[in-house]
């Protein structure tokens, strides 16, 4: 399998680790059914995913790959810090 | 007080000539990693070009030649090889003396590509990494930097604490690749 990292290029997948499905994070105060949906309720389709990989043996980037699970050809490719997945600031302030 | 002397990562361990290829220690140099500040990246290549006569390297790519050259080193990050970093770099970028951290060895002869390609699963072809290419990658299971330096040598550095396998593993697939004649 080939992955595209957005500084890099086309690379071999060995370059890279896995980290698992891009999700957006839910705000802290979400409550438990948001965050048990975050931790253990994946949708685990035969076709296009998004999800999260590091280029560790490369530039170091995390990187948002979509991947068709069935064929793992690559859809598109971002950074991960333009995917949008920034857990939302809080609203009120967090004590230090 | 003990009596200290330098060694260098692959003491001891090279050159080593297999067929037509030659593997060599480079001479000691200092490197230094630049990574620049949000928003400083201009700033600091004009800095760089002022004081050392050689850009910021894009993605993939080295500047500079000869004394002083600058490899692309990860996101956001280069190594300047060779001179000391001049000390107003540190107004745009952070600078991390990193001289002692690597290995630094140099493949030589024709078709070296052929012996990193058993490697390294970038493609090497010289129509497609030409000179001034690099690439953060992977060699065998190191975290590698590999740069092109002319049609028939390759710099290849790795951590300093993997010189030993680094050289186990080139001069094994030197004699793989000179075996086939």
């Amino acid at each position: 399998m080939r992955i595209t990292c957005p500084i890099c290029g086309e690379r071999d997948r060995r370059e890279f680790t896995y980290r698992g499905a891009a999700l957006g994070a839910p705000a802290l105060e979400a409550g438990i059914e948001a965050w048990h949906a975050q931790v253990h309720l994946r949708l685990n389709p035969a076709g296009s995913l998004a999800e999260l990989w590091h280029h560790e043996m490369g530039c170091g980037a995390w990187v948002q790959v979509t991947r068709n699970t069935a064929t793992h050809e690559m859809l598109g490719s971002v950074l991960a810090e333009d995917a949008d997945l920034a857990m939302p600031a809080p609203e009120t302030e967090v004590e230090p | 007080m003990d009596d200290l002397s330098a060694k260098s990562p692959c003491e001891g361990l090279l050159p080593a000539t297999v067929g037509g290829f030659t593997l060599r220690e480079e001479p000691p140099t200092t490197l230094t990693l630049i990574a620049p500040y949000a928003g400083q990246e201009a700033a600091l290549s004009a800095a760089m070009d002022a004081a050392h006569g050689l850009a910021f390297p894009a993605p993939n790519r080295t500047t500079g030649s000869g004394e002083a050259r600058a490899v692309w080193f990860g996101r956001r990050q280069a190594v300047l090889m060779g001179p000391d970093a001049q000390p107003g770099l540190a107004a745009h970028a952070a600078l991390t003396d990193i001289s002692d951290g690597w290995a630094v060895v140099r493949l030589d002869g024709d078709r070296a590509e052929d012996v990193l390609a058993r490697l390294v699963p970038v493609d090497l072809r010289p129509r497609v990494f030409q000179p001034g290419h690099t690439a953060r990658t992977e060699l065998r299971h190191m975290m590698a930097s590999l740069t092109r330096v002319s049609a028939k040598s390759f710099q290849i550095m790795v951590f300093r604490s993997f010189a030993e396998t680094l050289v186990h593993d080139v001069k094994t697939a030197m004699e793989a690749v000179a075996a086939r004649g």
